[in-house]
């Protein structure tokens, strides 16, 4: 029976495996509605461990906005690590949602959350488990809509054989329109069967059909052409943007898994959107315009998910917190607000700003006081100006000398390595800066004690940025830069031990690299590796270099291409890039123009607050940005 | 000298609760880590006023008891836990009841009696219940008599340090079979010993004097939990609070 649970058959696998409990469900907030009460289905799966899964916002977001129909249902689905998988082959025990066990084949959707690209096998895992085709011009009518989203999704042609659309931006609204779509086909009696029903989807806001695109190469392996196969599909394929955050107050009901998972806390998006400008961000470049909730919308969220929850911390999540019109009142206000109870909140990594000391000060007076994070990301203040993301040394140093000052003793600053133009010497500012933070923050506080973890991690260029063009730096020069760093780090040992240097090889970071700036030949990769047992490949315990550039060797030499030429080639500037036909608002002559600028050290200021600098989102999008200060205040809790 | 958090210390803890709660279903396959997290944020979600330990990361007072393994259902969890506030334990029962997963139940909450000693000294013993699927009485009974006549009967037992030999036998106080519903059931009682003897340990060492060998996962539930006098029966650990508040209230206390 279609829906039906198959916990019976699954329970007797769970007595045998690790980690059990992330396979049961029944968490907090979670949701189980009848089969038969919905006419859509959505199973949701966030393609990595549970434990990673669970906290992901979005799924989160578009499970509860899809349960809040009526006429719809939508249950989640995870990763399934290695043991479990093999028993459930071994007894047939298909991929499974944890809200009612059931099994994934008998959904009309299943919704996939691409945050980063080193889920892509992950996928083809769980379609395999799930029973459903590989390739989505395999499945038919019966089978689920394979529909990816996040930001990964901007460039979708790496994983375009394996799913049937995908979702550009926003997705509160979209999953809305897309059950809308397929509920009326399936009330209709499913006519012209699935290319039918794709041919609508492809014609909702947002969505991206790739079956309906056809790509051409040229003789350098370039692309040559994209062309529609039908004509009643859209040349270019906009972003979704939701307007008014207070109205899309969630989630409402933070999920709460028994289990432990990367994030115990409770998090509130008090903005979408970063008009910073930081040339490698692609978050920043895609969630344009900045959307702020007002103040009184964080308090109610805040205190809403606080009741659901149990949470004893909330982080203020966004793209660059400390830029909320009305961080202080914020931060203030709920400081006041929760006076004595315990609870503590804080800022995700912030910019390096004497103002953020200040701010997390006050958001943790009520709580613990774990470490400070900021995220200056370039060594030096040159490769600052080409990232866009400019502080001065002087600066730096003051500010987290200050927060040592203020008690803090853990500070951790992030970088990265490996960015357009970088030389050995930028990367060995970051131990000189590294030492005098040390010596001033021991000096300030008087302590010995302090102590500074530099984060470093090898920079993938990404579609939609500016450095979508850049050459990738290869493993061996971002593993040279980080021997380089460590050895200038321990040079003195008696400032060097209270430094700690956190880093990965930069071997992921070059398959990450042609998995988001691949095209649809890359897909025949990713399944090759799938094929040869890769999975998980974001845990270092389960990828292997070796397997991936094995497998692009093989698999793109027919096509007169390999790795290096989707990594480390810089691209030209009339080069058509995969992505091209799908539109994030961004003018590419503005990006182009921005990368020149970027080349030449040239900074460019925040549209929150100087005049717009025509990067092409709101004309395009027909949005603007929204924000504060609205001069509310939070009104004091009535104590039930 | 160690350096303290500004302000003032936290309220002392002015009331004990002593907490009776089963894991059924599927959350026996919560471990006690997954527990004693969704007891927290289930006690902050009850609003009980709990009193925290002072210095820069304030902890809410909870002592737990030695948790049934994970993948075994329990009737009989013990936690302690110390409020700030005075709480009619009845109305925290319910209030904690209503906050945690439906399946975990809280069955009991009594204030701790003074001067009747420490929870931890009131409980030395488990009971079990074991169903073992695909397995008849026939198979069973004879097994458990053959582990029972045995002197000592040694398992291979994991540990963090690899593969450990441990006798299974002298934990085992008694132990039983019987049928239900045409599945054999086989009931013990095991005592808490260093290092702990699981139903999983006695079913391998029915495994090893007598070859049974289930062919499903066998289905563990602690009935019960306390301390073994020398009848042979296991005295429900909050008998001590319960008797002292009777007779504080004379005949008014339900049982």
């Amino acid at each position: 029976m279609t829906g039906e649970t198959l916990y019976p058959r699954l329970e007797p696998l769970l007595a045998r495996i690790q980690k059990p409990i992330q396979y049961v469900g029944g968490e907090l907030n979670a949701q189980t509605k009848p089969w038969e009460s919905a006419d859509v289905h959505w199973a949701l799966m966030y393609p990595d461990a549970y434990e990673v899964g669970l906290p992901n916002q979005g799924l989160m977001i578009l499970y509860e906005v899809l349960n809040e129909r009526p006429d719809a249902l939508a249950e989640r689905t995870y990763a399934v690590w290695p043991d479990l998988a093999a028993l459930m082959r071994e007894h047939g025990v298909p991929q499974f949602t944890v809200d009612g066990h059931r099994s994934v084949r008998d959904f009309d959707l299943l919704g996939v959350s691409f945050a980063t690209e080193l889920g892509y096998t992950n996928l083809l895992e769980a379609l395999d488990l799930a029973g459903i085709p590989l390739h989505a011009v395999d499945r038919d009518e019966t089978h689920p809509v394979v529909v990816a989203g996040g930001h990964a999704a901007f460039n979708p042609e790496p994983f375009a054989d394996f799913v049937d659309c995908a979702v550009l931006g926003d997705g509160e609204q979209a999953v809305g329109d897309i059950t809308d779509v397929v509920k009326a086909w399936k009330g209709q009696g499913r006519p012209g069967g699935r290319e039918e029903l794709l041919a609508r989807l492809s014609r909702v806001d947002g969505v991206y059909v790739p079956r309906f695109y056809a790509f051409s190469y040229g003789p350098d392996g370039t692309i040559a052409a994209v062309t529609r196969t039908r004509a009643d599909v859209p040349v270019k394929v906009g972003k979704r943007t939701v307007m008014d955050l207070d109205e899309w107050p969630y989630p409402k009901q933070p999920l709460v898994p028994l289990a432990e998972s990367v994030h115990e806390r409770m998090s509130v998006e008090i903005f979408r959107g970063c008009t910073r400008g930081c040339r490698f961000c692609q978050a920043g470049m895609i969630t344009r315009p900045v959307r702020e909730r007002t103040i009184t919308g964080i308090g109610s969220m805040v205190e809403q998910g606080l009741q659901a929850t149990g949470y004893e911390e909330v982080g203020l999540l966004s793209l660059s917190s400390a830029d909320h019109s009305e961080i202080g009142q914020v931060a203030k206000q709920l400081a006041d607000r929760y006076e004595g109870t315990n609870t503590s909140l804080s800022l995700p990594s912030t910019r390096v700003d004497a103002f953020n000391v200040t701010l997390a000060n006050e958001l943790s007076r009520n709580g613990r006081r774990s470490g400070l994070t900021f995220a200056p990301e370039g060594g030096s203040e040159r490769i600052r100006r080409v990232i866009n993301k400019t502080v001065s040394k002087e600066d730096l140093v003051r500010t987290v000398t200050t927060a040592y000052a203020n008690g803090w003793t853990q500070v951790k600053l992030y970088f990265m390595c490996g960015l357009p133009t970088e030389t050995d010497e930028d990367v060995l500012e970051i131990a000189e800066l590294a030492v005098e933070v040390i010596r001033a923050g021991r000096e300030a506080s008087g302590r010995k004690d302090i102590r500074c973890t530099v984060s470093i991690g090898g920079f993938v260029p990404k579609p939609h940025t500016p450095f979508q063009w850049a050459a990738q730096a290869s493993a061996e020069t971002i593993d040279h830069r980080l021997r380089v760093l460590r050895q200038a780090i321990n040079a003195d040992r008696r400032i060097g031990r209270s430094i700690g240097l956190r880093y990965h090889d930069g071997k992921p970071g070059v398959i990450e690299g042609l998995l988001s700036r691949g095209d649809r030949r890359v897909g025949r990769v990713i399944e090759r590796v799938w094929r040869e047992g890769g999975k998980f490949d974001g845990w270092s315990e389960h990828f292997s270099f070796e397997r991936w550039t094995q497998a692009a060797a093989e698999e793109l030499a027919a096509f007169g291409v390999d790795l290096d030429w989707y990594t480390t080639r810089e691209r030209t500037e009339h080069e058509i890039l995969p992505w091209d036909h799908l539109d994030s608002g961004l003018d590419k002559e503005w990006l182009w123009e921005d990368w020149q600028e970027a080349l030449s050290e040239e900074e460019v200021a925040d549209c929150r607050w100087t005049p717009c600098y025509d990067c092409g989102v709101c004309p395009t999008m027909g949005t603007e940005i929204q924000i504060g200060p609205t001069g509310r205040s939070l009104l004091p809790l009535t104590v039930v | 000298m160690a350096r303290q958090p500004e302000g003032p210390p936290p309220p002392p803890t002015v009331q004990k609760l002593r907490i009776r709660y089963a894991k059924r279903g599927r959350l026996r396959f919560a471990s006690h880590r997954d527990l004693a997290r969704a007891l927290e944020r289930a006690l902050r979600r009850a609003r009980v006023p709990m009193a925290f330990s002072a210095g820069f990361s304030p902890h809410p007072k909870i002592s737990y008891l030695g948790a049934a393994p994970t993948g075994s259902a329990s009737e009989a969890e013990y936690v302690e836990i110390g409020l700030a506030e005075r709480r009619d334990p009845e109305a925290v029962r319910a209030a904690l009841d209503a906050a945690l997963p439906e399946d975990i139940a809280v069955l009991e909450c009594v204030e701790a009696a003074q001067g009747t000693g420490s929870l931890a000294d009131r409980i030395d013993t488990s009971v079990w219940r074991v169903e073992l699927p695909g397995v008849r009485l026939e198979e069973l009974a004879p097994a458990v008599e053959k582990f029972l006549a045995a002197d000592v009967v040694t398992v291979a037992k994991r540990t963090k340090n690899g593969l450990k030999d441990v006798d299974a036998r002298p934990a085992v106080a008694s132990a039983s079979a019987a049928e239900e519903a045409g599945c054999a059931i086989l009931h013990m009682v095991v005592r808490q010993v260093t290092p702990a003897v699981r139903p999983d340990d006695v079913l391998a060492a029915l495994a090893a004097v007598a070859d049974l060998r289930p062919p499903l996962p066998p289905r563990a539930v602690r009935e019960a939990q306390g301390r073994l006098d020398d009848t042979g029966t296991v005295a429900d650990p909050l008998g001590p609070d319960r008797a002292a508040r009777t007779r504080c209230q004379g005949e008014h206390a339900t049982v």
